[in-house]
């Protein structure tokens, strides 16, 4: 291992985290918008939107990111379309990331028993406060881990951007890997650093699941 | 409209070139599938095993899966053992090495999960009845901890599929890449990459839907 090398490219790794969590978190928040939207159009049925979310939600589900981004970065811009490698990337990200969410969203809201609307709606609030305080928070509880397992997911994914020809952790290390032929310090420091990233995030994930279970009847304390 | 892209599709053998590339991805995904169902299983047995080093093994290989995105578990497989082992894989093989180390690590915590799921009673009750102890797994604990897991293992598999797009990255000559080599050959048809890569979202598509909602079905019925 040759340590002096890692020491040297230690800025280039840092770069090349900071366009994966930038983009992943570009793409984190906006595919929570997207699955929370198209999971609100189903569960109240709204017509047009609501088949409309259901074919979004399959085309993304059922296809990998990789066609994704090159439909996106390669073939749209030949029929006219020309987006930029941080647009494709973010655009690509979302669309991935919004099915996931919203049946993450589904799952918590279907879980929500029918007596709480009710109860809602007979103590006088209205629908949207019936959603915002009632549906939402508890659907919430319920979707947290799947919630936080799809964050974890789409920052993996960001591992394609490379494709667009960004500077991501992963093209970091494939550039510093044709060029340097330290193949090993190279990977073992692009291991390293998803694992810095996602060390992180996970942890934060069982810390609030741990929180959202607490109160709730049969809940143990356990780890 | 004649000198519409999409007819290169169906220039030649152009799309049987590119259903020979999705082959190529789908193979890979059948033989990842087979080698984690049987290696999975013996991943959840060592997960409920009572020696602790068959659960801390269980424990590093479900984190790794879980922190490292697959390109970069390729590329250690791929660049990396290459370099440290001189163990020289192909794309193919890398492939299945890495995808049956994910896999056979999330099919084995599916099976911890749904055998830990059958309510102790089940198998008293059978006991309780007079069943042998083989009787017991073959009527009472096996159908159930099937039904449970069938249709995440269903899930499971659209999700080998989905990711086995990646050995495109490990020069594997698979869908995305063919359909790159069809664009070549027609650059003279400007929009060639935009019919190309949208019939390779649509097959993928056309792939991994059926699987999804027959699992979805399964999970409803045996809920």
């Amino acid at each position: 291992m040759d340590w002096s090398f890692i020491a040297e490219h230690v800025p280039d790794y840092l770069s090349g985290a900071f366009v994966t969590l930038r983009f992943g978190l570009y793409g984190v928040l906006l595919s929570l918008a997207v699955g929370l939207l198209c999971c609100l159009a189903r569960f109240f049925r709204i017509p047009a939107a609501r088949q409309a979310a259901h074919v979004y939600v399959e085309l993304s589900r059922n296809t990998p990111l990789l066609v994704q981004l090159f439909f996106l970065y390669a073939g749209l811009p030949r029929v006219g379309v020309k987006l930029s490698a941080e647009a494709c990337a973010v655009i690509g990200l979302t669309f991935l990331g919004g099915g996931y969410m919203a049946e993450a969203f589904r799952s918590g809201l279907d879980a929500v028993e029918k007596s709480q609307r009710e109860a809602g709606e007979c103590l006088g609030l209205t629908k949207p406060q019936v959603i915002r305080y009632i549906l939402l928070p508890e659907a919430l509880a319920t979707a947290a881990p799947a919630l936080f397992a799809n964050v974890i997911f789409l920052i993996k994914e960001t591992s394609m951007f490379s494709v667009l020809a960004m500077m991501d952790l992963m093209n970091v290390a494939d550039t510093l890997r044709t060029s340097g032929g330290r193949t090993i310090e190279v990977l073992v420091m692009l291991a390293a650093s998803y694992f810095i990233i996602l060390l992180p995030i996970s942890m934060i994930a069982s810390l609030v699941e741990r929180r959202l279970r607490r109160g709730e009847p049969g809940h143990q304390h356990s780890v | 409209m004649e000198n519409l892209g999409i007819s290169i599709l169906f220039k030649g053998v152009n799309f049987q070139r590119l259903l020979g590339g999705l082959w190529v991805t789908l193979r890979i995904a059948l033989i990842t599938m087979g080698l984690s169902v049987v290696l999975g299983l013996v991943f959840g047995l060592m997960m409920l095993s009572r020696v602790k080093a068959f659960r801390v093994w269980c424990r590093v290989q479900l984190e790794i899966v879980r922190f490292m995105p697959q390109l970069v578990l390729l590329y250690i497989v791929y660049f990396g053992f290459a370099r440290l082992f001189s163990l020289d894989l192909n794309g193919e093989t890398s492939a299945v090495l890495v995808f049956t180390f994910w896999g056979a690590a999330e099919m084995g915590d599916l099976m911890r999960g749904a055998l830990t799921s059958i309510p102790a009673h089940q198998r008293e009750s059978a006991a309780a009845l007079g069943l042998t102890k083989g009787q017991i797994y073959r009527y009472v604990l096996i159908p159930q901890t099937l039904r449970r897991l069938l249709p995440q293992a269903m899930n499971l598999f659209t999700r080998v599929i989905k990711t086995t797009a990646l050995v495109k990255m490990i020069n594997v000559t698979e869908v995305l890449k063919v359909g790159q080599q069809i664009i070549g050959q027609f650059y003279r048809q400007p929009d060639a990459a935009f019919w190309v890569y949208l019939t390779i979202f649509i097959l993928y598509f056309i792939l991994c839907r059926p699987i999804t909602l027959l699992s979805a079905r399964l999970e409803k019925r045996w809920a």
